[in-house]
């Protein structure tokens, strides 16, 4: 049996009518773009049922003055066929608002998610809500700002600063 | 510093010094580095220690991966400020006298990540002695920075406790 991008697209389409916001196709990518709010359900339906077994990346983006809303989480879905041909990988994004910036965690469907999600909190401040563990992952754990908000001055090191004197006091203890 | 072989007190020969220069010149040519390497100039830093330019030439080759056996921190590669607090623990905990080589553009003044994350110079928050350039800096800029440390060490040296 093989199994195209279409036939996932219209099989996603088929289960969850009102969540498919929108399908873009671009030089052979596809990009499903989804309701937030059923990023879960929607997940759950593409590793179950559809055979998504490998989420390749979870990342996000800012879309500050570009448009509203203004962040879209994004998620590299990989499906191994059994052929070359049947390899196959969507794109699924899901548009998050500034005011309420969060979304359901995918941990619980692809346990690779669980530092990537820790990433883009780290990154973005978007959180996740049922994820396990919720922390920062790279910058320090007092750390305030998110550094890959397009509204952040890359090279603003305040911040990184009272969190290394904090650092050092607790060491000098 | 003076050589004496008079026969009247046996021909062996002795030396007249003071324990500060005796102290210093043991300290110069047996310098033991505690290598910080975070990034590339670390690979740099174990070609340097490796056989074919081989810092054991200049008595340094005696690598120590205890801060409390070292007296040479040779710090090399970025520097952010997450890893600023654990390097300047490191070098707390190594024993009085110490020195410290900046290996790279990096850690000399923070190298192309003008960031939110990375130390600018890590003169921020360690006394450096010797300041090496480059991106790696060639093995023997870096045997010239332990021969400029060996010097420092031979001009000012340190007290004897």
């Amino acid at each position: 049996m093989s199994f195209d991008v279409e036939q996932a697209v219209s099989l996603l389409q088929n289960e969850f009518p009102q969540d498919i916001i929108g399908v873009k196709e671009y030089r052979n990518e596809t990009t499903i773009v989804v309701d937030k709010n059923k990023i879960h359900q929607i997940c759950n339906f593409l590793k179950y049922n559809l055979d998504f077994s490998f989420l390749a990346d979870l990342t996000a983006v800012d879309y500050l003055e570009v448009k509203s809303p203004r962040y879209e989480v994004v998620y590299h879905v990989h499906r191994f066929g059994p052929d070359c041909e049947e390899n196959i990988r969507i794109r699924v994004k899901a548009e998050i608002t500034d005011k309420e910036s969060m979304i359901d965690s995918v941990v619980s469907i692809w346990s690779t998610a669980d530092w990537l999600e820790r990433e883009v909190y780290d990154m973005f401040g978007i959180t996740f809500t049922g994820h396990p563990d919720m922390r920062r992952i790279l910058m320090p754990e007092d750390y305030g700002p998110h550094p890959l908000r397009k509204d952040f001055d890359v090279r603003n090191r305040e911040a990184s600063k009272e969190s290394f004197e904090k650092a050092l006091d607790d060491g000098a203890e | 510093m003076g050589v004496n072989a008079d026969p009247l007190l046996g021909g062996e020969g002795f030396l007249t010094t003071t324990i500060e220069a005796f102290a210093n010149w043991g300290r110069k040519n047996s310098l033991w580095p505690m290598p910080f390497g975070t990034a590339c100039c670390a690979i740099e830093m174990m070609g340097v220690f490796a056989s074919r330019f081989d810092l054991s030439r200049f008595g340094a080759e005696v690598a120590r991966f205890s801060p409390r056996q070292a007296d040479l921190m040779i710090v090399s590669g970025t520097i952010t400020y997450k890893m600023a607090s654990v390097c300047r623990r490191i070098y707390d905990q190594m024993p009085e006298p110490k020195w410290v080589i900046a290996m790279g553009s990096c850690t000399c003044g923070g190298g192309p990540f003008d960031s939110y994350a990375v130390v600018q110079g890590i003169d921020e928050f360690l006394p450096v002695d010797v300041y090496v350039g480059g991106c790696p800096p060639r093995p023997e800029a870096l045997i010239d920075a332990v021969m400029k440390i060996q010097k420092k060490i031979e001009m000012k040296g340190a007290p004897v406790v």
